[in-house]
């Protein structure tokens, strides 16, 4: 099935260019230095060397914390099922690590200091073995510290074993990264200090007039009074932005264009990945439609779109079959559309695509803020309240309760209102301190790390990426994905773990569950063999990637037994989503957001998957069975059962699905 | 009464410590580290494969950075000159933190000096304990000296944090150690006419349980200052700013100010530099 029969490594067969300090390795190479798709090589013993070297980027000098002095560092390529050896050695004056992401390796192999070994001393050489049944697109990077945002990761692919059976022309590898002059220790001690530093997309008082004279004083009046009235700003999409970010693709901005070559006709896959620390990108080729056929390494159903939104570690494999013989852009925009990088798709040498204007900016909005279904469509009375009790949205409650999708919910019909304490009283600020709001979250610690808990969590997975809602072309989904191979554990869970994804912008404290990682009682445990479900509460505003080290997310989109399977999913905010979990390989596992100054900030636990006895076996009779059930025709969004479950109500699941 | 000063906020911490029963700053929120050796590790299944120390101290240091890391903070609010009527002051408002995200040490220092005879008027010194007890607010306690203009010393307890519609308050209240209660309230708000552009109306007010005289401070309202400061935001970090304040007295304390002559109103434009670190 490969065809490669065009792919020519004129002079770039040597592979991995290794040592060279400021020197690109091949794979990141332009085609203006001969990169015309990279190399098809196969490896199996590697040597990789962390140290500190002097970079170039956008004209300016730096100094770089990266692997075989190159940022990204080198391709690491090699095929399923051979033994794999790794030997990283410490040049650095402080530890190190490399932690393989996605890779299902042995967990003491896993490379996260102080859950899966040690870390690697200064002068130190550290060997990764292992054999791997899997094949795709991943990265690897470092997991100590802040270093991966001094350039401390790069790409790997594991080719399968048999046929791809994605067919292509050519291929490349782009990473996209950000990267800033400011050390990240700086960047993360100002974050800690004030929080919006790095926005400058903040409203204004002449945003406010704007908005006057285009909704009227009342209602302007009103919108700003309520996210204000709660300390929210609609502007919050990222904590670090272009403001100290250069954005990277295969380390060059737009202005040192990273270009690819291809002949028109051709099929070309690019394999996407998002090596960023902190920047959740929308990649898009204006002009060019886009076919996704892997996920976070794992081939899936292909998927014709023209843009999608990329979370910080996740992968995307396309295929683009250029027929004009002109160049295209490739984008990588930030999602709060303070920056992007574009990269140069060409049928020459030399040539530089056009970069778009940048897209305006667009505000959070109530379903971000946790209140989704809370919008004004689904309640009309809003419109006619009275706007002196707005801002605070106290006193909302009880006009409020009755538009709150019931009718939209079939399986609620018969609810005695009394089963949900909770909803009538401490008021209808979705994220305000309530006391008496405890019992719809009972697993999260309240303090002054979480600001507030989320009222009406929403399923988002139909939803475009956050932002993309607006844009006048197709963008991705993740209920789009589905898996190629049919899902190898088609168990229904035996349990369910629910998480709340908890902040406080203001202090910049992040945590699960109300707890950062440096004060949890003990780790998540999974026992082995089980099969559970992982349901996430994002509370916080703000999008948060999801990485689970050592196996696999089964994403619970309506897939059945095709569900997308991804190490890294971005919950949306005011997002309740689940994935479906087998806990196979035995080990302590890392489990954090992986924007790097949330999980620095506290965003993280330890998966302790155990090989003891399962306390919860059969413990939990009929509990789960949402996703092994033919729901494929419901309209999950009008039925909101992802909403309702987290108001503690088991009969609400059981009873919605008889 | 000057040379106490160290003791005296060493004292402050003691103190305020003790007040709420927290372990020493030094401490601060990795709570994990001084028990992780004698207690159960949370996790340890990497000990089968590695050295079961190294494991401990690795483990010790993904927990601490794991959101137990401190932050220090210094903010000069206002460093401005003040002018009215021929007359120049140096006036300034700062405060400093240092620790965890709940547990702070939190220094406030305010004061005036002549630039026309270089001589300092006024000038106090906060040292408290800083405790969140809510998303959005501080609970602080400690000592406060007055270097100007007469030595005195209190015990300060006091709220600060961010109301709602994004309003910084900072209320405190002061027992001298003559035993004199007073308090003061401040609050700010920064208004965004552009990204850089920011305009901060800031009222601060000073009240008194009794009448001092020899402070020449009535019972009730002493004084309020309102001012209006426009500030651009060169970097975040460094904003040179101009603006106006109206500062008015009240009640007895008026009085006294009127009895000896003094101004008891006056309107000052100022000219400074906000900046923080």
């Amino acid at each position: 099935m490969i065809n490669r029969r065009n792919l020519l490594q004129s002079g770039v067969g040597a592979g991995l260019a290794l040592g060279v300090s400021g020197i690109l390795p091949a794979w990141a190479r332009s085609a203006s230095e001969g990169n015309l798709g990279i190399p098809a090589l196969s490896g199996k013993d590697f040597d990789l060397s962390i140290s500190s070297f002097p970079v170039r980027i956008n004209g300016k000098a730096g100094m770089a914390t990266g692997i075989n002095g190159s940022v990204p560092g080198p391709l690491v390529r090699f095929r399923e099922g051979d033994d794999i050896s790794v030997n990283v050695t410490n040049m650095l004056t402080e530890d190190t690590s490399i932690h393989w992401h996605g890779l299902l390796v042995p967990f003491q192999m896993d490379g996260v200091p102080g859950i899966a070994f040690p870390g690697i001393k200064p002068g130190e050489t550290f060997n990764y073995k292992w054999n791997l049944a899997q094949n795709g697109t991943y990265w690897y990077h470092s997991h100590s510290g802040l270093q991966e945002q001094l350039g401390h990761y790069g790409p790997l692919i594991i080719d399968p074993k048999d046929a791809d059976p994605v067919a292509c022309d050519r291929e490349y590898v782009l990473v996209l990264s950000d990267w800033s002059f400011e050390s990240p220790h700086r960047i993360f001690s100002k974050l800690k200090k004030a929080g919006p530093t790095y926005n400058f997309q903040q409203r204004t008082v002449g945003d406010f007039f704007e908005d006057v004279s285009e909704k009227g004083f009342g209602q302007t009046l009103q919108d700003r009074a309520m996210w204000n009235q709660m300390r929210m700003s609609q502007t919050d999409w990222a904590d670090v932005t272009a403001a100290t970010y250069t954005y990277l693709i295969n380390g060059r901005s737009t202005q040192d264009n990273w270009d690819a070559l291809f002949v028109p006709g051709e099929r070309v896959r690019l394999r996407i990945i998002n090596g960023s620390a902190m920047s959740i990108f929308n990649f898009r080729i204006p002009g060019l439609a886009m076919t996704v056929v892997a996920s976070d390494g794992l081939n899936v159903k292909p998927v014709e779109t023209d843009e999608f939104q990329i979370g910080v570690a996740e992968t995307y494999d396309v295929i683009v079959e250029p027929t004009e013989a002109r160049a295209f852009a490739m984008v990588a925009e930030s999602i709060d559309r303070s920056g992007q990088v574009v990269a140069t798709l060409a049928p020459q040498q030399g040539m530089r695509a056009a970069p778009p204007e940048m897209r305006e900016p667009v505000l959070l909005t109530m379903k971000d803020m946790g209140m989704g279904g809370m919008d004004h469509g689904a309640m009309p009375d809003m419109q006619n309240m009275d706007p002196a009790p707005m801002p605070g949205m106290e006193g909302m409650d009880h006009s409020m309760m009755p538009g709150m999708d019931h009718s939209a919910m079939p399986g609620m019909e018969g609810m005695d209102h009394s089963a949900m304490p909770g909803m009538e009283h401490g008021g209808m600020s979705g994220m305000e301190p309530m006391g008496s709001m405890d019992n719809l979250a009972s697993g999260v610690e309240r303090g002054p790390g979480v600001v507030g808990i989320a009222m009406n969590p929403v399923n988002r997975l139909d939803e475009p990426g956050q932002g993309l809602g607006n844009v006048d072309h197709r963008v991705l989904r993740y209920s789009q994905l589905r898996s190629l191979d049919r899902n190898p554990d088609l168990r229904a869970p035996e349990r369910e773990i629910e998480l709340h994804l908890t902040s406080n912008m203001e202090r910049y404290m992040w945590s699960f569950d109300g707890v950062r990682f440096a004060h949890i009682k003990e780790p998540i445990k999974f026992y082995k063999g089980e099969r559970l479900r992982l349901t996430m509460i994002n509370d916080t505003m703000m999008p948060h990637p999801i990485h689970l080290h050592g196996m696999f997310f089964d994403v619970v989109n309506g897939g059945n037994d095709h569900k997308p399977r991804k190490h890294t999913i971005v919950v949306k905010p005011g997002e309740k989503l689940s994935v479906d979990i087998s806990a196979e390989h035995v080990g302590d596992w890392a489990f954090h957001c992986h924007l790097l100054y949330h999980m620095h900030a506290g965003m993280m636990q330890v998966v302790s998957v155990l090989d003891e006895p399962n306390p919860y076996a059969s413990s939990m009779p009929d509990m789960m069975n949402m996703e092994g059930m033919p729901m494929e025709g419901m309209d999950h969004s009008k039925m909101d059962h992802s909403g309702m479950s987290g108001m503690d109500m088991p009969n609400v699941n059981t009873g919605e699905n008889k | 009464m000057r040379i106490k000063i160290v003791s005296t906020i060493a004292a402050g911490l003691a103190l305020s410590s003790f007040t709420f029963g927290m372990p020493a700053f030094a401490q601060q929120e990795g709570n994990q580290q001084g028990t992780q050796t004698s207690e159960e590790p949370l996790w340890s299944q990497a000990d089968a494969y590695y050295d079961a120390v190294e494991m401990a101290k690795a483990r010790e240091e993904v927990l601490y950075e794991g959101g137990a890391q401190p932050t220090y903070y210094v903010l000069f609010n206002q460093l401005e000159a003040q002018s009215a009527d021929g007359r120049d002051d140096l006036y300034w408002n700062g405060q400093a933190w240092y620790g965890g995200d709940i547990n702070k040490i939190w220094l406030k220092t305010e004061g005036r000096s002549s630039l026309n005879n270089g001589d300092v008027e006024d000038a106090e010194l906060q040292a408290l304990y800083s405790r969140a007890i809510a998303p959005y607010w501080n609970v602080q306690a400690g000592l406060r000296h007055d270097f100007k203009p007469d030595g005195l010393d209190y015990a300060v307890i006091g709220m600060q944090g961010l109301a709602p519609y994004f309003f910084e308050i900072d209320v405190s209240a002061f027992l001298s150690t003559e035993g004199d209660v007073s308090a003061r309230a401040e609050i700010e708000y920064d208004l965004l006419l552009t990204q850089r552009l920011i305009l901060q109306p800031r009222i601060e007010a000073n009240l008194s349980l009794q009448d001092v005289p020899e402070r020449m401070l009535g019972a009730g309202l002493n004084n309020i200052d309102a001012g209006l400061r426009l500030r651009y935001e060169i970097k975040r970090e460094f904003a040179p700013y101009i603006g106006v304040e109206w500062q008015g007295n009240f009640g007895d304390t008026k009085d006294f100010i009127q009895a000896t002559g003094g101004e008891t109103d006056k309107t000052v434009f100022v000219a400074g530099v906000r900046t923080w670190f």
